[in-house]
């Protein structure tokens, strides 16, 4: 992955500089400023960071749900050939549910609590194209089946309210994937789940991309599910991207102090218990008044190794560092480099 | 029955069930939930038992049950000596000196028409205690000590952080110097950076003021983390219970396993290289809960006998209780997490315990009395093993 320069052909998805704020009666919330991504077809990228970070607002412009009257909203977002930040709201429509497709954390905000989940995804079906009532239950009944809802003969009937937690998340699932998305948004699917359904629902969106060769972007919080589908990382905080990396990369040589941050901070399964966590310190910045240099500067405890107090005053670039890895960080690249190592050498049980 | 010395909370056979009621013109009872049924275990001096499972499994209910926030309907509850399930809610008072909660969510649980002081210094109110110095001094010497601004004592709730108001249920939690705290998932909605100041504020007050924490969460990692020991909940009774390091790294209940290798560890390459035991479907309705062994439905295991015989939880090893006819000691490769790194861990020290080491080897099975002695089937055909892709 690449945000510059890149392959002479384009990458299916491609975010230039893209920003977002929504004036409130606070104050200007900047939610996400100076985003830039792009992915390959067929690929699973990841933005992971903590809650606020920018995520979702960033899903909800690649999907064309920012209010443009109540949001201001800059840069590109060009997907397949085709700009959606300038796109009329009706072209916006079309995509949506068609080519692209989003499912989130609650599955009751796509599903209505008043109506049978078959006759729900078979509007969705016709929406897109026109066909028969029958061979739109038809279509409708194989989804349900494909996505793993037992006696889905019967279940097609369902109202939401008659079905678990994962079987109405399998719904929606089912409802996104009906019109063959060649771009799929999960926005944090399992967080509300038990690890055991969480297992299913991943296992799914898996075999499903597998099958249809869907583009994913996942959203999430857990750096778990992260090592588990993502093939690059973006992790955001403070309403922009500080480190970019292919997923081996990211784990194995992190240099953005805030995803090393973040690394100390889980407890984790697989390693040496150690007696203390290494939390970052302090709180994330609010995003109507973000420091003015580097947004993670305050909880930064590597920023007094920069001169002159950039880390203070001057807005880091996201940079490559090598090839498909970018760091938003003034540290010298040796310099982060050799924290890391520290670093990580302490979490793996070393001293 | 009476705590053993260093004991300080014994539950036996803890039932509690709730009505089920119909909707009609006169509602009346149509059935129970039972939501806890026939739990037992104990928690140590300054030890933590981690009580873990999915959602509906009756967690909070044995948290809620064990402080009589709502009154169990069978079984003993005995805090630091004194059985409490028949105590009127004037003479629980004393007990709430001893035993306090923390809740959650960190937004509700706290009134927000009430300052900080106010909040952390109700429990003095309510027990008419009046602390050396006074209550103010009292509370900001709290706020204080669990990372609080004491200058924010006069400052409502709505005005800080989710981790701020975790401090701010730990500091109220702390000020009659309990015995006993029950957690109920107090670091789950909060984000990892602040999760791990509040598991570190934990195990430093745990070690400052002697604490014992019953600390109930679904989350596995943070469990290893803070607890000692493990309990392992499914719809309403305990499958597995074991030092931490057994439960990890040898469980033997089949629902365990299930568990430990669901959740993905974050190491792509340990976890592009991992299987996960995949379970079937939902938790069964604790209104119509399985004949037999509760988990049957859902088990890789189950043969015909666990549909008909409740298995009983037996100690199969010093320390670990086990609730199942088919127990397993080894998973296929690639299964379940890299139990080499976890073997190696040192012994727990703050209470004295130590893992019970490796697994179940066949000799310890033949020297168990005849009827505790589960039968070693091996693993059934791998159908529902499946490889992660
Ligand atoms: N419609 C909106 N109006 C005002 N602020 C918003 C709106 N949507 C999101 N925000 C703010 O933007 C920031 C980023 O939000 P979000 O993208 O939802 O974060 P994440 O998904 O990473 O948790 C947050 O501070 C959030 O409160
Ligand atoms: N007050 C109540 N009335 C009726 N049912 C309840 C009540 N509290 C809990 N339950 C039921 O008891 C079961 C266990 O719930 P709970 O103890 O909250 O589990 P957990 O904390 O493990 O998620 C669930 O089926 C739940 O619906
Ligand atoms: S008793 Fe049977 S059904 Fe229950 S966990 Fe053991 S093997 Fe599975
Ligand atoms: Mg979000
Ligand atoms: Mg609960």
């Amino acid at each position: 992955m690449t945000t510059s320069g890149g392959p002479t052909e384009n990458p299916f998805l491609e975010i230039k500089d893209l920003a977002v704020a929504f004036p409130t009666e606070d104050g200007l919330v900047r939610a996400v400023e100076g985003v830039s991504l792009s992915i390959e077809r067929g690929r699973t990228l990841a933005i992971v960071g903590e809650s606020g970070s920018g995520k979702s607002v960033t899903a909800q412009a690649i999907m064309g749900l920012i209010d443009r009257k109540s949001a201001k909203m800059t840069g590109e977002i060009w997907l397949d050939g085709q700009e959606l930040v300038g796109m009329p709201a009706d072209e916006l429509q079309a995509l949506r549910g068609g080519k692209v497709a989003m499912i989130f954390q609650d599955p009751m905000s796509s599903l209505h609590p008043f109506y049978r989940v078959g006759s729900q995804i078979t509007e969705a079906i016709n929406a897109h194209r026109k066909m028969g009532a029958k061979a739109a239950r038809a279509i409708a009944l194989d989804m349900l089946r494909r996505v793993g809802i037992p006696a889905a003969d019967r279940r097609i009937d369902d109202y939401p309210h008659q079905l678990s937690g994962g079987m109405r998340q399998r719904v929606m699932i089912a409802m996104a994937l009906i019109n063959a998305p060649e771009l799929l948004i999960a926005d944090e699917p399992t967080t509300a789940l038990d690890v055991t359904v969480q297992a299913q629902i991943l296992e799914l969106i898996a075999s499903l991309q597998g099958e249809f060769g869907i583009t994913v972007i996942m959203i999430t919080h857990d750096l778990g599910i992260v090592a588990d589908v993502a093939d690059e990382v973006a992790v955001m905080y403070g309403g922009r991207i500080v480190e970019v990396a292919p997923t081996g990369v990211l784990y194995a040589q992190p240099e953005m102090p805030y995803t090393l941050g973040l690394l100390s901070s889980i407890p984790r399964m697989d390693r040496e218990l150690s007696e203390r966590l290494e939390p970052i310190p302090g709180n994330p910045p609010s995003p109507i008044s973000l420091p003015p240099g580097c947004v993670f500067q305050p909880r930064c405890t590597y920023s007094d190794r920069v001169a002159a107090g950039a880390c203070l005053n001057v807005r880091p670039e996201l940079l490559e560092t090598s090839a498909g890895h970018l760091v938003r960080c003034h540290l010298p690249a040796e310099e982060r480099r050799q924290i890391s190592r520290d670093v990580l050498n302490v979490l793996a049980g070393g001293s | 029955m009476t705590t053993e010395a260093g004991e300080i909370l014994r539950v036996s056979d803890l039932r509690t069930y709730f009505p089920v009621r119909s909707h009609g013109l006169i509602p009346h009872v149509v059935g129970q939930v039972k939501a806890v049924d026939g739990v037992s275990f104990t928690v140590g001096s300054a030890e933590t038992l981690g009580l873990v499972g999915e959602s509906g499994s009756g967690k909070t209910t044995v948290a809620r049950s064990v402080l009589m926030l709502v009154r169990p309907t069978g079984g003993e509850i005995v805090i630091d000596g004194q059985e409490i399930t028949h105590l009127s809610s004037k003479a629980l008072m004393p007990m709430r000196r001893k035993a306090q909660m923390i809740f959650q969510d960190p937004y509700n649980a706290l009134n927000p028409r009430h300052t900080v002081g106010g909040i952390i210094g109700a429990p003095y109110r309510i027990q008419g205690i009046q602390p050396p110095g006074g209550v103010r001094t009292a509370v900001q010497a709290l706020m204080e000590r669990v990372g609080l601004n004491p200058e924010h004592y006069n400052r409502y709730p709505n005005e800080f952080s989710g981790g701020q108001r975790q401090r701010i249920g730990i500091a109220r939690a702390i000020a009659l110097r309990p015995k006993l705290i029950v957690c109920d998932e107090p670091v789950s909605a909060l984000d990892v950076s602040i999760q791990a100041q509040i598991i570190n504020l934990l195990r430093d007050l745990q070690h400052e003021f002697g604490l014992s924490y019953l600390f109930v969460a679904h989350d596995l990692a943070v469990v290893r983390q803070i607890s000692h020991r493990v309990a392992v909940m499914y719809l309403g009774h305990l499958m597995e219970m074991a030092p931490r390091n057994t439960i990890y790294a040898a469980p033997l209940h089949p629902y365990t396993h299930s568990l430990l290798s669901a959740v993905p560890i974050p190491d792509p390459v340990l976890q592009k290289g991992r299987s996960r035991i995949m379970l079937e479907g939902d938790l069964p309705s604790p209104i119509n809960p399985p004949s037999g062994c509760v988990f049957r439905t859902r088990c890789f295991q189950a043969q015909e006998r666990c549909s008909v015989e409740v298995p009983p939880l037996v100690e199969l090893e010093p320390g670990h209780y086990v609730a199942c006819h088919f127990p397993v000691a080894t998973l296929p490769a690639g299964v379940g997490i890299a139990r080499d790194v976890l073997e190696t861990e040192p012994g727990v020290s703050a209470s004295g315990l130590q893992p019970a080491g490796g697994q179940v080897s066949s000799a310890q099975l033949d020297s168990l009395p005849a009827d505790d002695r589960p039968d070693s089937t091996p693993l059934r055909p791998q159908e529902r093993v499946r490889r992660s892709r």
